[in-house]
Parts: C-alpha cells; sequence; structure tokens
C-alpha cells in the first residue's frame, strides 16, 4: 500500500498500516523538555498521579532559553528541574551544550522512522533527520513523562518538491521563507511537510535543518526531509543504528504536491510582524536596523557563521550603530567557529559573541528592543514584541543578508557587497 | 458575556510575551495577558468574558502559559474562525474550550454572546452562529475536564502497537 513518509513513520511504529485522519495513541522514542516548558510538564506529571517517567533514556533534558540564569525565578526553575533530573536518572545536559534543537541533532538523539516530541515547537526540526517530530505542549507532556505514549492525530502530507540549485549567496533560509510566503501561516495546520528534489538532496544537514524548523511557521506539524546518503552519514556517525529506505511513494496520497525551483531565488526577507509577509530582499533594502542577530535553532550552525562570516570578507567593521549578536547554537558550533577564526574575525568586527543559547529569540533573556528600533533576525518568528518592545519591528533573513545588513546599517542584499 | 475581539494570526507571543515564562500561576499570568499589544485586557476582563477571532489563533510558540493566562483571566472560552494545532491541544488540555466557527469574524467586539454547547451554536445579537463539534478523542478529555483529570484515572494507556 503507497504511503507518504509520515504515514509510514506511524506505520512502522504502530505496527500495522495507519493511514492520515486516523487518531492513534503511540509510542514515542524521546521526548524533549528545557527550562521553560519543563518545569510546568515536571508538576502536571506529578498531578497525574505519576512517580517514575515511563524511560529516563528516552527523556531530553537542558536548559537554553534562560541561561545563564538571567533571574531568580529563572534560577529557581533550572534548580527544580536539576532535582527531578536527579530524582529519576535523566541525564541532563543543563546549559553547558547549547541550543535544545541543536543538542538533539548533534547527539544522535532523532534518526528516521522515529517518533519524538518536545515542549517547543521547533522541534519539527529533527525532521531533518528523517523522524517525526512536533512541538507539544506542557501537559501533554505529562502525559508523555508519565506514560511514554500520545495521542496524535496521522497528519495529511503537502509534498514540497525543490529543484534547481540556489545562486550565489542565497539558501536554504531564503527558501523557506519563500514558501512560508507561499504557503502561509496557516497553510499547512496540522499537515506534515515533506521535502524532497534536488535541491534539498544537494542541501547540507544544516540547511535541512533550518528548513524542517520552519515548518512550524507554516502551521504543519512536523517537517520531513526525505532521508538520503547525507542523513544517514549523519545519523550513523552518532549512534549504532542500521539505515534503511524511508521515502514517500510516488503514487501516495500527497494533500497536494507543490514544486519549486530555487535557481531564481533571490534573498528573502520576512518584514514585520508575520513570518508569512515574505518579500525579496531588494524590496526593502536601505530599512535601517539597530539591531543584528545571527543564531538560534534556526541558523546558529558553523556554516551559518561561515556564511556570515564570508560576507563579513575583509572588511574592518560592522557599520556603527549597529548592535551585532552572534550566539552559536550550541557548545559543539561554538569550538568549530572558535577553531575556523570566525569568532575572532566577529569580535574584530564589533560583535557581541554570547554563549549558547535561545538569545534574543526567546524575547525575555537579553537583546530586547526599545520602542520604535529594528532588529534584523536570522531566527524563526519576527511577531509583534517577540524580541522586546511591542512597538519594534523584527525582519528575518539568511544569515548571508544578516551580515551584509550588519555591514551597512541597512537591509542589504548580500548579492550586491 | 462580553467579547474582546482579535484578528487573524493571534500568536502565543501577543498572549503572553516572552519575559514573563517564569510565572507558571494562571491569575499571576493574566496581569500580563496581551501586554504590550492590547493593555486594557488585562485590566478590564471580567470572569466569563470570550475571546473571539479569525484565524490561526495561537499560532507560534508552544508556551502553555497562553492558555493559563486566559483561564486566570476568567475566560473559559475562545470562538475562532480557526486555530493553531498546538494551541488547540493546549487549550482543551487545560480545561480552556477552544470553539471553531465559521462565522466568529461576524462578532464585534464588545458584543454579548451566549455559548449553546449542547445546541451547538453560539448567539451574538440575536443572530445563532453554528459551532463545529470538538473532534471524538479531544471530546473525551474535555468531558473529563482536561488531560490531568483523565490521565489521574490510569495507571497505564493502550498504545498502538500493543493494541
Amino acid at each position: 500500500m503507497s504511503a507518504t513518509i509520515a504515514e509510514k513513520i506511524f506505520s512502522q511504529r504502530c505496527g500495522r498500516p495507519v493511514r492520515a485522519g486516523e487518531v492513534v495513541m503511540a509510542p514515542v522514542d524521546a521526548a524533549m523538555i528545557h527550562d521553560i516548558t519543563g518545569p510546568l510538564a515536571v508538576r502536571v506529571f506529578r498531578e497525574m498521579g505519576g512517580e517514575r517517567v515511563f524511560d529516563p533514556e528516552r527523556i531530553i533534558m537542558l536548559f537554553d532559553h534562560q541561561v545563564p540564569a538571567d533571574s531568580i525565578p529563572a534560577a529557581e526553575n533550572h534548580v527544580f528541574m536539576r532535582q527531578f533530573a536527579e530524582e529519576q536518572g535523566i541525564h541532563n545536559y543543563d546549559l553547558l551544550e547549547g541550543v535544545c534543537h541543536q543538542v538533539v541533532m548533534e547527539k544522535g538523539r532523532a534518526a528516521p522512522g522515529e517518533i519524538i516530541v518536545g515542549t517547543d515547537s521547533h522541534t519539527c526540526t529533527y525532521g531533518a533527520a528523517g523522524a517525526f517530530a512536533t512541538g507539544i505542549g506542557s501537559t501533554d507532556m505529562g502525559f508523555v513523562l508519565k506514560f511514554g505514549a500520545l495521542y496524535f492525530r496521522v497528519p495529511e502530507s503537502i509534498l514540497v518538491e525543490v529543484e534547481g540549485a540556489f545562486g550565489k549567496r542565497v539558501g536554504a533560509k531564503d527558501l523557506i521563507l519563500s514558501l512560508a510566503g507561499d504557503i502561509g501561516a496557516d497553510g499547512a495546520t496540522y499537515m506534515a511537510l515533506e521535502f524532497t528534489g534536488r535541491a534539498m538532496r544537494e542541501m547540507n544537514m544544516a540547511g535541512r535543518m533550518t528548513c524542517a524548523n520552519m515548518a512550524i511557521e507554516m502551521g504543519a506539524k512536523a517537517g520531513i526531509v526525505a532521508p538520503d546518503a547525507a542523513t544517514w552519514d549523519y545519523v550513523t556517525a552518532r549512534r549504532d543504528i542500521k539505515p534503511f529506505d524511508l521515502a514517500g511513494d510516488a503514487d501516495a496520497r500527497y494533500r497536494e504536491r507543490r514544486h519549486y525551483d530555487v535557481t531564481d531565488l533571490a534573498p528573502q526577507v520576512a518584514v514585520p510582524h508575520n513570518v508569512d509577509n515574505v518579500v525579496d530582499v531588494t524590496k526593502v533594502a536601505g530599512t535601517k536596523v539597530d539591531q543584528v542577530f545571527i543564531g538560534s535553532c534556526t541558523n546558529g550552525r558553523y556554516e551559518d557563521l561561515f556564511e556570515a562570516a564570508e560576507v563579513l570578507g575583509n572588511a574592518d567593521r560592522f557599520a556603527d550603530g549597529v548592535r551585532v549578536i552572534v550566539i552559536p547554537a550550541s557548545r559543539t558550533e561554538y569550538l568549530k567557529a572558535l577553531r575556523g577564526g570566525l569568532i575572532e574575525r566577529f569580535v574584530e568586527a564589533g560583535a557581541l559573541v554570547e554563549a549558547p543559547c535561545c538569545g534574543p529569540c526567546m524575547g525575555g533573556a537579553f537583546g530586547l528592543l526599545a520602542p520604535g528600533e529594528v532588529s534584523l533576525s536570522t531566527s524563526n518568528r519576527n511577531f509583534r514584541g517577540r524580541q522586546g518592545s511591542a512597538q519594534a519591528s523584527v525582519y528575518l533573513s539568511s544569515p548571508a543578508t544578516a551580515a551584509a545588513s550588519a555591514l551597512y546599517g541597512e537591509i542589504t542584499d548580500p548579492r550586491e557587497v | 458575556m462580553r467579547v474582546w475581539k482579535f484578528g487573524d494570526d493571534i500568536d502565543t507571543d501577543a498572549i503572553i510575551p516572552g519575559r514573563f515564562l517564569t510565572i507558571y500561576d494562571p491569575a499571576e499570568l493574566a496581569k500580563h495577558a496581551f501586554e504590550g499589544t492590547r493593555d486594557e485586557f488585562a485590566k478590564e476582563v471580567q470572569e466569563g468574558d470570550v475571546v473571539v477571532a479569525g484565524s490561526n489563533f495561537g499560532c507560534g510558540s508552544s508556551r502553555e502559559h497562553a492558555p493559563l493566562a486566559l483561564l486566570g483571566a476568567g475566560v473559559k472560552v475562545v470562538v475562532a474562525k480557526s486555530f493553531a494545532r498546538i494551541f488547540y491541544r493546549n487549550a482543551v488540555n487545560t480545561g480552556l474550550l477552544p470553539l471553531v466557527s465559521a462565522g466568529a469574524e461576524g462578532i464585534r467586539d464588545g458584543d454579548t454572546v451566549t455559548v449553546d454547547l449542547a445546541g451547538g451554536y453560539i448567539e451574538a445579537n440575536g443572530r445563532r452562529l453554528p459551532i463545529e463539534p470538538v473532534p471524538g478523542f479531544m471530546k473525551e478529555i474535555v468531558d473529563a475536564g482536561g488531560l490531568v483529570a483523565y490521565a489521574k484515572g490510569l495507571d497505564e494507556v493502550k498504545t498502538c502497537n500493543t493494541e
């Protein structure tokens, strides 16, 4: 029977064929909790009468939203979570490793065919590893911690076939922003996006993570990149697992098949205050920026920092009056960038380089905007008030566009630099 | 019951901004509901008021602080043309009733509405607007009074691979 990738994953985990639309109580392969949504999940677990978690080895705990603790309540939450990890025998990455989604991927905690949940909407990032991964609330997580399973409505899928080759200084972030603009903020609600095609196959894992990460910005439950040799190379380097085939069938019942060609795609920018409000960079070039943030689970990897540094080139300094905040997504990515000389270049050029964490994207820890200020960010959301004042404006772009804009103090087409 | 009317794509950062996420008490969260985007809400909202919105209500972050902030403000029902997936589940799980009505857009701010769940409609200004039934498996959770109450009575669950 032909099936989508999402249907195949649920069928495999259920041991019988299941179809889009079916509601199943499915076993969960891994569950991620962090410092913001974790404490509530733990309280709910206890309210539900939970004493021992279903399997401590399948629970991933870490802190990334408010680290190092930026307030006494945040510090108290960290203590509360540490005590829970200790009591339950859960390995806690604490605040040492970085942003949750990057850490789950690089520690090999996600693999093709798995069902993974996390109390963070960008949990869909692990679709880059071929997993069915979705964000849930803390009460659902309390249930998962107790039972190791959760109700899922098996989603319909939209097939996104991406052909062509990216032009100079255009890449994964531009693709996913253009898709958000095209599909809309709720165009994929309750559905899975399944990415395939030449441009996806030629994309590195960092780019695939950027794409899967932003599936939620179209309302999708999951964003899955069809696993290939690159996926298996990444996963098998991190865990003992035997590769197998996992692809959507040609005659599977997709809700929709969308075709894109990236050959002539221009750098894209999401303008305030919605992620689907997307234009070519040329439409907003010249907009003054007060802050540029390069980082986050969307674009905080070595490849992203390299892309930004390449645009920076031999320039002495970022523009006067622009605060440039660079935050590697994990300790591992930080070390790669450090050893590659990127961190030195950023600091020389006047950037503030912070330790791995969610940073300004969290909208509460630091890097907040005053009323009237403008930020260009490589993160995933430009909602009103997301990075501070509701009277501030947030634009979203690729690392290349962010670096070009930091050089000139205004939104700048990276192809022109 | 007074209607607080909102537009499309109301995100969870608008419902409760990120800087308040160390708070978990619904009454405390309610003091900051819609802070920065609609400041009068927290000051003037009354027990039993209804939030009415357009499409994609609750998009964005998975923060359950959003339905909790509304519950803390005394809001027990949100009516929208459509909901973002995670918010919808969080609402059902925490006991905030999310109702889908294609006619939500016709309801105005300040209107008085009554909700007739058994009858399957909301009444606003003398007009009856049909509401979609809550999907089967979600209804069980609604009827139990939320997921905590539903889960309390269970020692284990039957998963699809052990049925």
